[in-house]
């Protein structure tokens, strides 16, 4: 599937809460959910700075797809990072530096996604359009 | 006290967040402004607006004339001896690197020593630490116990005769803590050692009285007194101020032929280049005056019940841990619960409405020293209500639910 099938998919799935309540709840479960990281990559290198909760990303190219693991401190935080990690993992580095998460917006998360928010997100979706942006042209 | 009336002159609280209605306990990152505040900064600029000593027309006139009158209020309300001991600024940082820079340059050299302590807003160590690699002086850091008080014995070990300043919160943003900032101000002058006391979460919470204290320097912000932002104050013993240099110049780039006197060279004004905030100013006089009129001593009393009350509740809710438990402290409650990220349950109050602050409070060696990685701070107010904090209680009760 490609980000945007994904994206569709997770607006479905959020479609079905009609309380805050039961979403955070899902967002919670997601955040226990995600893949544990591997303890190596929990350091200063992969650190997304100036966050009030703290997100580790790290990246690697896999016949020309990018592949990311990331990790929060904060539960929620961790989340949307799952979901971040499900929609942009695995695809080309031509379509994660095109994408919008438009996604977010539809499940009412977009201000998770704001600059001006200090939970590291959107440091780390601009480190993730970076990872593939460096792929990219290591590739030529 | 009735504090409906009071939370009747704040048009912002009766509006709704995330669809509930806004219960507001970020005070201590700024408090909310009352109507008469905003009036006060609105008329300025619907009447008199114009620059300030500078002009020799009608308007100029009225709001030098303001301008110097909110100083007085401002003298009045600290008791300073002069008014021109009263230095505007934009708020407690501009004031804290104002005087680290300037008392800098005239009194400190190589090996003096300056005494901070760990409990410090990073405004209050940064200017500092800068200043003391520039001029090889040493920066000596007072600790602080596991409640958060701060350690007196080590404060009266590292003071000696190379301490040339103690620069100290009034009261602790991170922790509540009231320091006993009297005591530390005799201490030291017995040393010979002066002391700057850094007031921003004091001023809206207990009377001041400069010449009692017999404090060299003290500073704060409006905005965390009901005020408006960018508008502060510095505090400074005349005899002390006249040695030091300005921090900033541009007042001589000013026309001379526009000036009706040339005072740039006195106090207060040579410590303010530029134009100033004259509306956040008259904002400041009408903070003032709203605390004036309630009073700096029922305020206290009220607000000690209130947090005496939210304290006592609060510690009853299993696997709640208050971060700063001082006998004396004033307006914050900063705590964790159970293993849930501070930045988590903030997400969830905001969702209720609840607006709490999250995070290290720009705190961040204090927050070190306990172990933590920040806390959630709920910080009260003269409006604010023992229904507010049992909304507080409910909310934190339901966060905990959610992260079980
Ligand atoms: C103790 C203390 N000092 C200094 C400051 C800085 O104040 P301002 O941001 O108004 O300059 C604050 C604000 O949070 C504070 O709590």
């Amino acid at each position: 599937m490609n980000i945007e099938e994904i994206g569709q998919e997770i607006v479905e799935e959020f479609s079905m809460f009609d309380d805050w309540m039961d979403k955070y709840n899902y967002l919670i479960e997601l955040g226990r959910d995600l893949e544990i990281i591997d303890e190596k990559y929990r350091d200063q290198q992969h650190l997304i700075t100036g966050c009030q909760s703290r997100v580790w990303l790290s990246a690697e190219e896999k016949e020309g797809r990018i592949y990311f693991k990331a990790d929060s401190d904060a539960v929620i935080t961790k989340g949307i990072v799952n979901l971040l990690i499900r929609a942009l993992s695995g695809q080309t580095a031509e379509d994660i530096i095109n994408d919008k998460l438009d996604f977010l917006e539809q499940i009412g998360l977009k201000d998770h996604l704001s600059p001006t928010r200090a939970n590291g997100l959107s440091s780390m979706v601009k480190q993730m359009k970076l990872y593939a942006l460096a792929f990219k042209a290591k590739k030529g | 006290m009735d504090i409906q009336n009071i939370r009747n002159q704040f048009p912002i609280l009766s509006r709704k967040v995330n669809n509930k209605p806004l219960i507001y306990l970020d005070n201590s990152a700024t408090t909310q402004k009352p109507q008469s505040v905003i009036d006060a900064v609105s008329n300025y600029y619907t009447q008199i607006n114009s620059n300030v000593h500078r002009g020799v027309h009608q308007l100029s006139q009225l709001a030098t004339d303001a301008f110097e009158e909110a100083r007085k209020s401002v003298q009045e309300f600290i008791n300073a001896k002069e008014h021109h001991e009263v230095i505007i600024t934009k708020g407690t940082t501009e004031s804290i690197n104002m005087l680290a820079w300037s008392f800098g340059e005239a009194f400190i050299k190589e090996g003096d020593e300056i005494l901070v302590s760990e409990m410090e807003h990073h405004a209050n160590i940064v200017p500092w630490q800068m200043l003391c690699e520039r001029k090889k002086a040493k920066l000596k850091v007072i600790a602080v116990d596991e409640n958060g008080v701060l350690k007196m014995q080590e404060f009266a070990n590292l003071l000696n005769s190379n301490t040339k300043i103690v620069s100290i919160a009034h009261i602790s943003n991170t922790l509540g803590t009231i320091n006993p900032i009297k005591e530390i101000i005799d201490k030291a002058h017995k040393l010979g050692a002066l002391v700057h006391i850094d007031g921003a979460q004091a001023v809206a919470h207990t009377a001041l009285d400069m010449q009692e204290l017999d404090v060299d320097f003290y500073s704060f912000s409006a905005h965390k007194m009901y005020g408006p932002m960018g508008i502060g104050i510095f505090y400074g013993k005349e005899q002390l101020l006249n040695k030091m240099p300005p921090y900033q110049y541009g007042g001589e780039m000013i026309d001379q032929v526009s000036f009706t006197k040339t005072t740039f060279n006195e106090l207060p004004y040579k410590f303010e280049a530029g134009t100033p905030n004259v509306g956040g100013m008259l904002g400041l006089q009408a903070a003032i005056k709203f605390l004036s009129d309630i009073g700096l001593d029922q305020i206290k009393t009220y607000e000690d019940e209130l947090l005496n009350y939210a304290t006592l509740e609060l510690q009853k809710i299993e696997g709640f841990r208050m971060i700063g438990n001082s006998p004396h402290k004033a307006s914050v409650l900063s705590f964790l619960l159970d293993e849930i990220h501070p930045f988590d349950a903030g997400t969830i109050l905001d969702q209720l409405g609840i607006a709490v602050r999250t995070g290290n409070h720009c705190a961040q060696p204090i927050m070190d020293k306990m172990g933590i990685p920040g806390t959630i701070r709920a910080s009260l107010a003269i409006y604010n209500t023992t229904e507010e904090i049992d909304a507080l209680i409910l909310g934190i009760k339901k966060t905990q639910q959610m992260f079980l």
